[in-house]
């Protein structure tokens, strides 16, 4: 019997007549109460995986696409040519190249400073055959022809070379697939382990309800009937987990999108920046919570029906 | 009404608990079902209102064999049924007023079509001041009453009553039986799986007598 449900009289009214207003399977249940953690529960994680998924989908784009719009040009200093005429002139190039934006020449200061890491501080670069580095960026949307502009450097400044990073955008490239494959991975997983965990707590729930099923079915009730109320109020109950698991993994995102943009400027903000660049899961990821909320709820309403299927055919 | 030829039962692969039953009920009948523990009258008793089918034999209800009815079908005949549990089987977060009223709510009436009746039903066998209490709260006659009545409250052809006086004082047994002579006048036929002999002795009507699984009639 549902020993869970709250043993009260319900009042009579002075002259009021009987009313049928229960429904047919019982709200408030300490079994529905429990589902609907579960699934909040569950939602909450797999809303956090989605969203951890869409995130490290758009930064390893991010960083894609903000490698790709820079090319270096890098002089050498060769025998008794002027090093600095060199740098001029191969930025002279460039800047003229269509599809170039803007090209930032590196000073000795700068490219001291870059090598600074592994050669210390103090360093004098004139005694040092240093290259020097001038970082071309592209024109957003433009696709300039890199071959051309790097035989027209051959051609007039012989010691320059152009480097457009193709062999670090593929590892890029492949590291960003990996992490979203993985990503995907793990949220099938956290999927699975939802669709699982929701199916058996709603079969434990319908279990406490195994007298309505019982009765309903002796009384002259139709499957279609019993089934149909019983997935009502388990898609309901679905819906009120999911919305409460999704809509907190959602807020969370928005308060963690929030205090990104808050500490913006900040050391640590600017590293979170570079990492993750908006931290904001888009609209993308709030549909794919949405549908992940649906799914869930659809899950827990199909399995009180398989569940309730189940438990008639016993009695037949 | 009900046609039993040849029947036989069994769990799995135990025993045959029911043995070449054959007997029939008929239209506007009274009958008591007894015998001693173990001896099957729970098992017919679900065979009779479709919660079990035969290993063996036929079954007819209301001229239909039930061996051909579908799902929905069988959904249909129950309806012609009504059912006593002994543990009551009421509904626990439904008032005495809407388990009574449930048989008629599934087969989708409105409910202005049947408050009246309802009410006037539960007020017949004594709970016109208990309708609004869950049944929690009711005592053991109580639950007995509110279930008889939601047996009867569909008005079915055959009733069907497993030990109805098990959780009650000898004088409300008394009442139960009156009430049930009732609805047999008014039409309803009627099988009580009883031990009770003083209560059989109270009324005379044919005896199915179950013993080791075989049935024996006494008209």
């Amino acid at each position: 019997m549902n020993d869970d449900v709250d043993a009260v009289t319900v009042a009579p009214q002075p002259g009021a007549l009987p009313q049928f207003v229960s429904p047919i399977v019982p709200k408030g249940t300490i079994a529905g109460r429990a589902l609907v953690a579960i699934v909040a529960i569950m939602t909450f994680l797999a809303s956090l995986t989605t969203g951890a998924v869409v995130l490290v989908r758009s930064a390893a784009s991010d960083w894609q696409s903000e490698v790709a719009r820079e090319v270096t040009i890098q002089v050498r200093p060769v025998g008794n040519r002027n090093l600095e005429a060199d740098v001029t002139r191969a930025a002279d190039i460039a800047r003229r190249f269509p599809g170039v934006a803007d090209v930032r020449v590196y000073s000795k200061e700068e490219s001291s400073h870059l090598l600074e890491p592994w050669l210390g501080t103090g360093l004098v670069l004139e005694e040092l055959p240093v290259p020097r580095l001038a970082v071309v960026r592209i024109t957003s949307g433009a696709t300039p022809e890199f071959q051309q502009l790097g035989r027209l450097l051959a051609e007039q400044v012989p010691s320059a070379s152009l480097d457009d990073h193709r062999g670090f955008v593929e590892h890029m490239r492949s590291m960003g697939r990996a992490a979203f494959l993985g990503g995907l991975a793990v949220l099938a997983l956290v999927l699975v382990a939802t669709v699982l965990s929701v199916t058996f707590a709603t079969r434990g729930a319908i279990a406490t309800n195994r007298t309505v099923v019982e009765v309903l079915h002796l009384i002259g009730a139709k499957n279609t009937f019993i089934a149909q109320h019983f997935q009502r109020r388990f898609l309901g109950l679905g819906l009120q987990g999911g919305l409460i698991g999704g809509g907190s993994a959602l807020v969370l995102f928005g308060l963690v999108e929030f205090a990104s943009r808050h500490f913006l400027g900040s050391a640590a903000g600017d590293q979170f920046g570079a990492l993750f660049g908006s931290f904001s899961i888009g609209i993308f990821g709030y549909v794919a919570v949405a549908l992940q909320i649906a799914l869930i709820a659809g899950v827990t309403a199909l399995a009180s029906r398989r569940t309730v299927n189940r438990t008639l055919e016993t009695f037949e | 009404m009900v046609r039993f030829e040849n029947v036989g039962l069994r769990y799995g692969l135990g025993p045959e608990v029911l043995r070449d039953l054959s007997f029939r009920i008929e239209p506007h009948s009274f009958q008591f079902l007894t015998g001693p523990s173990g001896a099957g009258k729970t098992s017919l008793m679900r065979l009779l209102f479709l919660a079990l089918r035969p290993t063996r034999g036929l079954i007819t209800l209301f001229g239909h064999d039930i061996a051909t009815l579908n799902k929905d079908a069988m959904a249909t005949l129950r309806r012609r049924i009504g059912v006593v549990f002994q543990d009551f089987r009421l509904i626990d977060h439904m008032t005495t007023y809407e388990n009574v009223a449930l048989p008629l709510r599934v087969v989708g009436q409105e409910e202005g079509s049947f408050r009246d009746e309802v009410v006037e039903l539960l007020q017949w066998v004594g709970l016109g001041e208990r309708m609004w209490a869950l049944p929690p709260v009711l005592s053991g006659g109580e639950k007995q009453r509110a279930a008889i009545a939601r047996a009867v409250i569909a008005r079915p052809q055959l009733l069907l009553a497993d030990e109805p006086t098990g959780n009650v004082d000898p004088s409300l047994a008394q009442r139960l039986l009156r009430l049930f002579v009732e609805l047999n006048k008014s039409g309803t036929s009627i099988v009580i799986a009883t031990h009770d002999i003083a209560l059989m002795d109270q009324y005379d009507a044919r005896r199915l007598v179950l013993h080791e699984g075989r049935i024996h009639v006494y008209e």
